[in-house]
């Protein structure tokens, strides 16, 4: 039972819960507050992890996760090993839309430690969407919070007529191309 | 690996703890992330994914699936031409195309650029430690410091003190060097514009006021634009891997990386020596097809010496920012500066630097 599973719980009324995986030292938390500040019409959790699996103790008080965010610093190698070791535990049916790849650092050209072309087959290998952001930057703080928060409301089903798979396949498609 | 010796500086034994405070400035955040949040993914059209192109309109992180190995000079042509350049602190600048520049014209340049650095000591600009004479100019050309015939020829500046209390002319004291060059600079030399001439990379050893004015004559003379070479962490690791693979005959200095930890409230650096011969060795069992070198290879090659280095200390050094990087061929640091300490291997190193400036350039 150590793997996240999308579908394992029933969800909450009127609530979404994300996940954000990263490296520790890194911007998650500002991210999250950034998130609970912004305007919204319903309750969201936020959970920040170092790296999956997450602790079974407090598995019956978890609720039900829509939406897993793994943040990747550009500027340390480790926090891509260390996502690419928590991706074992996650459950194949999450990445039917419901994960997303954070990518922060962006800023600063001459500190890149890791190469493109690994984020690059990440997103491929997973077929999930590559977010790129600066997040100490305080305005793309805000609108990643933001996009994150509609992309959140999106796989909570919140949104009516649009699912988390038709959203991640639109996010590929006009990327791609 | 069993002589190599961690000597890294950090809390786990309390010993050798190098606190180096006062870090530097970074450099300025660019904002090329920003202009990209639109509702689509960020990934950039299909033609960046592998190759070289330039990804935010810039070359940025995306380093090449492969490079060739520096060839090692057989015939030292003339080593004493060349061994003024070797053990000095260089500082790298990528320079754009130069407009109407003409290698035969140099002893004009020279002239005309001893009389604008004259006007601007007048101006009361220049820092002058004994000008009664004034500085004197020379420009060379370096034939030898290319990598193919289709390079330019490198281009040499000096810059000497004339001092009224020695009376024979021959008494000059070298106070400032700057040379262009061009090695293999394929990409950027087939698209090139008539008129232009391509020298990317700008190396200047002396002092920074002297760079700003000798850089400014250029640029107003040439229209061109100067720029700080910085070099990522990820190029780095290049320059450790390549240059570790590199034969030399001579019992040469350990490698040398250094670390900066970020997030820590006073700055502390690590510094990670390793033998020569081990390291080699490693390197040997890891590259698989002679002359040439792959991502993976260079990772691979890293995460030897990085798990290395945690089995003893418990320190993720990946988690680090790498910042310097010192082997038996030439030391660099990641703000941009450059010693050589071999001669045979010039032309391999600069070739590397060639491909960041241009990189840079584009």
């Amino acid at each position: 039972m150590a793997v996240l599973r999308p579908f394992d719980k029933l969800p909450e009324l009127n609530s979404a819960t994300i996940l954000l995986v990263g490296a520790e030292g890194g911007p998650q938390q500002q991210l999250a507050e950034a998130m609970l500040c912004e305007k919204k019409d319903f309750n969201i959790n936020i959970h920040l992890a170092s790296s999956l699996p997450l602790p079974p103790e407090r598995d019956h008080l978890r609720p039900r996760i829509d939406l897993i965010a793994f943040v990747i610093d550009i500027k340390s190698k480790y926090s891509l090993k260390s996502v690419q070791a928590s991706l074992a535990y996650v459950d194949v049916r999450f990445f039917l839309g419901k994960v997303c790849f954070l990518v922060t650092g962006v800023g600063r050209v001459n500190n890149c430690s890791v190469e493109m072309n690994a984020i690059w087959k990440l997103g491929e290998d997973y077929c999930s969407p590559v977010i790129f952001c600066e997040l100490e930057l305080e305005g793309i703080r805000v609108a990643t919070a933001q996009r994150l928060l509609r992309m959140l409301q999106i796989c909570a089903g919140r949104v009516p007529g649009v699912s988390a798979l038709y959203f991640s396949l639109l996010m590929r498609n006009s990327a791609g191309d | 690996m069993a002589g190599g010796a961690g000597r890294g500086g950090a809390g786990a034994d309390g010993t050798g703890v190098q606190m180096a405070g006062g870090r530097p400035a970074g450099s300025a955040i660019e904002m090329e992330g920003a202009m990209r949040t639109l509702p689509s993914s960020g990934r950039p059209s299909g033609t960046g994914r592998l190759s070289r192109g330039p990804l935010f309109g810039r070359n940025y992180g995306l380093s090449p699936g492969s490079r060739l190995l520096p060839p090692r000079c057989q015939e030292d042509a003339d080593p004493q031409k060349t061994a003024f350049l070797l053990r000095k602190q260089w500082t790298l600048y990528s320079v754009s195309p130069l407009y109407k520049f003409s290698s035969a014209d140099l002893k004009d340049y020279a002239r005309m650029l001893g009389v604008f650095i004259a006007a601007e000591k007048q101006k009361g600009l220049a820092v002058d430690v004994d000008g009664e004479l004034g500085v004197r100019v020379a420009m060379s050309g370096l034939p030898e410091l290319r990598g193919s015939e289709q390079d330019p020829a490198a281009v040499l500046v000096q810059l000497s003190l004339r001092s009224s209390l020695s009376p024979k002319n021959s008494e000059e004291k070298l106070i400032w060097s700057g040379w262009f060059c061009c090695v293999a600079g394929d990409d950027l030399l087939e698209n090139l514009p008539e008129n232009f001439t391509c020298l990317p990379l700008f190396l200047v050893n002396g002092a920074e006021s002297y760079t700003a004015i000798v850089g400014s004559w250029f640029q107003k003379t040439f229209d061109c634009c100067f720029r700080r070479l910085a070099i990522s962490p990820l190029n780095l690791t290049w320059m450790a891997a390549m240059w570790t693979g590199c034969k030399v005959d001579k019992n040469t200095a350990a490698m040398e990386l250094l670390f900066s930890v970020p997030h820590l409230p006073q700055p502390l650096d690590i510094s990670y020596a390793i033998h020569p011969e081990d390291v080699k060795a490693l390197w040997d069992t890891v590259q698989k097809t002679p002359g040439e070198i792959t991502q993976e290879e260079v990772d691979v090659f890293m995460e030897c010496l990085y798990s290395h280095f945690h089995r003893h200390f418990k320190i993720h050094l990946s988690a680090t920012k790498l910042v310097k990087v010192s082997t038996g061929i030439a030391s660099a640091h990641c703000d941009g500066i450059i010693k050589f300490l071999q001669s045979q291997y010039l032309i391999g190193v600069l070739m590397l630097l060639t491909e960041l400036a241009i990189s840079q350039i584009q």
